[in-house]
């Protein structure tokens, strides 16, 4: 079982180990209005993300790690605070900027997939190639995930985790900047869970894609290079893992 | 656009996935649009022709009968300033006797111009030839006669030229611009088998009637910036002296007004009945995509997190309507196009032009297209505006869940008297009123429609059982050539089979109030008879006052005026007096624009005695052929009309038009009660499949869960249906205001068996959808509907 070194200065550590910073973000918060309630989901968070290395942000339900990388995806814009993205101010951008930050350099994966349950595997990952600039062959991004064989089959025919490996493909096929990946293993069983984790894994080393992944599953953490642990809306603590543990070593 | 493959894909496949709704939805537009092609290409179609028609063979502008005028007088005719072109000819009507039919029939002779120069109202020769100069037995004849009672070029038929038995043979059959509809004046539907037209040499014709260099009759064209009142006028002055019976131009012109009318129906029907179908269309688009992106609403807000824009998303979801609204508008114009060759077809059997063929129009196409377009559009857009506007982040994150209330039922303590089934119904539509609202308003537009489309069949027999039994008594009417004295009224009394007779006198004027004018024939009417009765709205009987005028309602809105108001009336006939006549009575009728008067009191107004026009007649039946064949013969009878022959031929005509509207109406309006009731038994299925699924997993049956969904459906259907009736018979009212035209009305009259017919089809459709809905409910997969984040 790899260490986990608990360092106070772990920003300016990592930055000296990763090279630049691709996100920044200072003092960001989010409210929004829940049915007949208030959630206070963010409440100042400073954080920046260095290229290339693979971040897990922990934390359990409800401490604001989803809103936090729907911020960093342009998903949502924080209440009040700053987000920049290399030389982007994120918070500065309205809709169309927004989407055209999406369209160019992020890449979604989300808890339930959200396939197009119309589409087949090969047309879901289409579906953003479609719209990339220098994407990946869909064909060449399910190979990647281990899927080379299953292109022509509809959501409905697959299993859990070949839909989550269906939805990595098709958020890295474009070549994305940096990867965004939502409770991923959150409706798989371990196995499954870690075939998934392997793929990510291996789109982080193999096309150096600055890669977060938020999860409750505190195992996940030991594949990251840094863990950033959120509580109630605030970054609890972070830390970087001296020797990173392979994804189809992990067990849950 | 390759870059959208993958998005047009998934439409196609949602296309798919929705075919039932679609379908539904685009068939309701298919309808629509096929009333809309056939309407507007029809009448584009009479139009054109009528036109053409027209100015080829010079279709006069003014037209005017007098008693008699020498051939002198036509240079001065034609120097009134704003005539164009003038023609005299000799007219006169005769009875006459076509081989193997009993019945009388009324022949007009007309005579022919000069040859081979340019004559208004030309004749287009169809068969055969014309007539020879300076021959007196040979004459042509309208096709519509012709073709009714089979006659070729070589037949023969008999007329009575002034007391004088004669036969003409027919050389030719020919048609002309001012019988295209072949009409007898004084008469408001056709009768071809009764009425003939027939044109003769004018020397042949004028030593015949005593017409030696004079002429009887005038039609003129006007120059292009000539006034057609002022014509009229100066016409009028010029022809008084000679017996004239006032000019009057294409608008009172029997046959002109017949196209005309037919061509304005034609649009009112373009207009109304594709404007209900386009608006039902609306209302299901709104449906049909709003559950839409609602089900999507996560793939929504990948998309966007994929980095489609606003618009992308707004117009993958516009261009779902916009296919549907395409293959609507090609099915519609399709069968449209079909439906206006049909009716075309159907035109040329009474409307006689050269050439009438139908025209696909492709402006009134791209008029459809663009229409339904824009009904697409305005239906999406609503969700549209949602689906773009979705903020991703927050689709991401499930809904909070929908609040709930207890029902009104429930507050009022009536909460016991509910079956846990029932409470979950009525919590649902209350949850959402909107959407019940929106579910009874189009269930409620299906009945409507049905209403609407089948309410012509009762107007059309309430107008039938008021016109020609409860209004008119009569077997049949004689018309004489000229008024006659009492002693005419004693001889028709003695004929053979003549039960019932009753006089009247027709004395043709010219009603005006202020500068609103109608040419109308006063009819005078013994205060006591029986045999044509006056009725208002309510059927009840009108007596005719003894004093000033009774008008039917739709003269009296043409001339604005009503009870008690003054008009002046021009008499057109001998020594023309004018008078001013008060309005004392009102009556309602369904054709023509009428005027009654005592038989007395119109006699006082003209200082003369008993005379008559005609008579009222009942017969009996086993002695008609002797009737008919003795009136025949007597040379003071112009005409014979007998009420039988124009029920039929009202049948034949109007009432076959209209009927097979209907035909098509109901069909059209089944069409929309099914695809109403389907998509919203479909919708709510789709939206409670979770929540039924988790009934069943808790141990509901099938029966139960059922009853919760159907039983929704039910409560909305019976609730939609008195409103759909209701707005049903609102449509009618409009409709019949469309078709409101001086040649005839169709009364307002919706039978309860309609109604109940529009209910019943509507739950027959209701009854369908949920059998339907209740098969997939059977096949729900429990755990695929729970396994999925909804």
């Amino acid at each position: 079982m790899p260490e986990l070194a608990n360092l106070s200065n772990a920003q300016h550590s990592a930055e000296t180990v990763n090279g630049r910073a691709v996100f920044e973000a200072r003092g960001i918060t989010k409210t929004y209005g829940m049915g007949e309630v208030e959630v206070h989901a963010l409440r100042g968070v400073d954080l920046e993300l260095y290229e290339g290395e693979l971040v897990v942000l922990l934390g359990p339900s409800g401490s604001g790690k989803s809103t936090l990388l729907n911020i960093l995806g342009g998903l949502d814009a924080p209440t009040t605070g700053d987000v920049h993205y290399l030389d982007h101010d994120l918070t500065q951008y309205d809709d169309d900027a927004l989407t055209r930050y999406r369209r160019e350099h992020v890449g979604f994966v989300f808890q339930f997939y959200n396939l197009i349950p119309s589409l087949t595997a090969r047309e879901n990952v289409a579906l953003v190639t479609d719209i990339a600039e220098h994407p990946m062959r869909p064909e060449e991004a399910l190979e990647l995930v281990g899927l080379g064989e299953r292109l022509d089959h509809f959501p409905a025919q697959l299993s859990g985790g070949e839909q989550q490996r269906v939805a990595i493909a098709r958020a890295i096929a474009k070549r994305p900047d940096v990867l965004l990946c939502d409770e991923p293993t959150g409706a798989l069983d371990a196995k499954t869970g870690i075939l998934v984790l392997e793929a990510i894994e291996r789109v982080n080393q193999e096309l150096g894609t600055t890669t977060a992944v938020i999860t409750h599953n505190a195992v996940i953490a030991q594949m990251a290079d840094r863990v950033i642990s959120l509580s109630d809306g605030r970054i609890a603590h972070t830390d970087i893992n001296a020797v990173k543990a392979a994804a189809r070593d992990l067990a849950w | 656009m390759k870059a959208m493959k993958a998005l047009n894909r998934k439409l196609l496949r949602d296309l798919y996935h929705l075919r039932g709704q679609a379908l539904a939805v685009g068939l309701v537009i298919a309808c629509g649009i096929a009333t809309f092609v056939m309407s507007f290409s029809t009448m584009e179609s009479l139009r054109h022709t009528q036109a053409s028609y027209y100015a080829t063979y010079r279709f006069a502008h003014v037209f005017a009968q007098l008693k008699r005028a020498p051939e002198g007088l036509a240079p001065r005719l034609a120097a009134i300033p704003g005539v164009g072109q003038l023609q005299t000819r000799v007219v006169a009507d005769v009875t006459v006797d076509v081989a193997g039919f009993a019945e009388p029939v009324t022949g007009r002779l007309i005579s022919l111009p000069e040859p081979n120069t340019a004559n208004l109202n030309d004749l287009y020769l169809r068969h055969g030839r014309l007539v020879e100069p300076g021959r007196d037995d040979e004459a042509v004849v309208s096709e519509a006669f012709a073709v009714a009672h089979d006659l070729r070029p070589g037949d023969t038929v008999r007329v009575v030229i002034n007391g004088r038995q004669q036969r003409l043979r027919l050389v030719g059959v020919v048609l002309s611009p001012e019988y295209v509809m072949q009409i007898r004046a004084g008469d408001f539907l056709p009768d071809t088998k009764r009425f003939g037209v027939f044109w003769m040499d004018r020397e042949a014709l004028a030593s015949a009637f005593n017409m030696e260099g004079a002429f009887n009759d005038v039609s003129l064209t006007l120059t292009r910036s000539a006034s057609e009142a002022e014509v009229i006028d100066r016409l009028d002055q010029w022809l008084r002296p000679y017996g004239g019976v006032g000019a009057f131009g294409r608008g009172d012109q029997m046959s002109n007004r017949y196209v005309t009318d037919e061509i304005r129906q034609l649009r009112a029907m373009g207009l109304i009945v594709p404007g209900i179908f386009l608006a039902v269309a609306v209302f299901l688009f709104n449906v049909v995509l709003s559950r839409q992106v609602s089900t999507q609403r996560e793939q929504i807000a990948a998309l966007k997190a994929f980095g489609y824009s606003k618009r992308e998303i707004a117009w993958h979801y516009l261009k779902l309507v916009l296919v549907i609204a395409v293959f609507g508008v090609v099915c519609g114009a399709s069968v449209g196009a079909w439906m206006g060759r049909d009716l075309t077809e159907m035109y040329t059997t009474f409307y006689r032009f050269p050439k009438f063929t139908f025209q696909l129009d492709p402006g009134v196409v791209l008029s459809a297209f663009l229409l339904t377009c824009a009904a697409a559009v305005v239906g999406g857009l609503g969700a549209v505006r949602r689906a773009s506007r979705l903020p991703p982040a927050e689709a991401m994150r499930p809904e909070p869940p929908a609040v709930y209330h207890r029902t009104v039922v429930e507050r009022l303590g009536l909460g016991g008297l509910l079956s846990p089934a029932m409470r979950m119904i009525l919590r649902n539509l209350e949850r959402r009123p909107g959407k019940a609202a929106t579910s009874i308003l189009g269930i409620a537009l299906a009945a409507s429609v049905l209403v609407l489309g089948s309410f012509v069949v009762d107007a059309m027999n309430y107008l039938i059982a008021f016109q020609f039994e409860k209004s008119q008594r009569y077997d049949m009417t004689v018309a004489f050539v000229e008024p006659a004295s009492a002693q005419a009224e004693y001889e028709l009394r003695r004929l053979p089979g003549v039960m019932q007779c009753e006089p009247f006198r027709t004395l043709p004027t010219r009603i005006r109030s202020g500068n609103r004018s109608r040419r109308v024939a006063i009819m005078g009417l013994p205060r006591d008879g029986e045999l044509q009765r006056l009725l208002d709205a309510q059927e009840r009987r009108t007596p005719i006052p003894p004093q000033g005028l009774l008008l039917s309602e739709k003269l009296a809105e043409l001339l604005d005026v009503g009870l008690g108001d003054t008009v002046t009336v021009e008499v057109l006939e001998g020594r023309q007096p004018v008078h001013e006549a008060v309005v004392t009575g009102l009556a309602a009728d369904f054709a023509g624009t009428n005027a009654y008067m005592d038989l007395d009191a119109l006699h006082r107004l003209m200082q003369e005695g008993d005379t008559l026009s005609g008579a009222f007649l009942t017969v009996d039946a086993n002695r008609s052929k002797d009737l008919y064949a003795t009136l025949k013969n007597t040379p003071r009878v112009a005409s014979v009309s007998l009420k039988r022959a124009t029920l039929q031929s009202f049948r034949e005509t109007i009432a076959e038009n209209l009927l097979r509207m209907t035909t098509f109406n109901v069909a059209f309006a089944s069409v929309i009660a099914f695809g109403v009731v389907y998509n919203s038994a479909r919708i709510s299925l789709s939206e409670r499949s979770r929540e039924l699924a988790t009934l069943r997993v808790i141990g509901f049956t099938r029966a139960e869960i059922s009853a919760i969904l159907l039983g929704e459906l039910a409560v909305l259907t019976l609730a939609a249906i008195p409103g759909g009736l209701l707005i049903g018979y609102g449509f009618a009212a409009f409709t019949t205001l469309g078709l409101d035209t001086e040649m005839y009305r169709i009364p307002l009259v919706v039978d309860r068996a309609t109604f109940g017919f529009a209910a019943v089809v509507v739950l027959a459709a209701a009854l369908f959808s949920a059998l339907m809905v209740r098969r997939r409910l059977d096949h729900l997969d429990l755990i695929a509907v729970l396994k999925t984040k909804e």
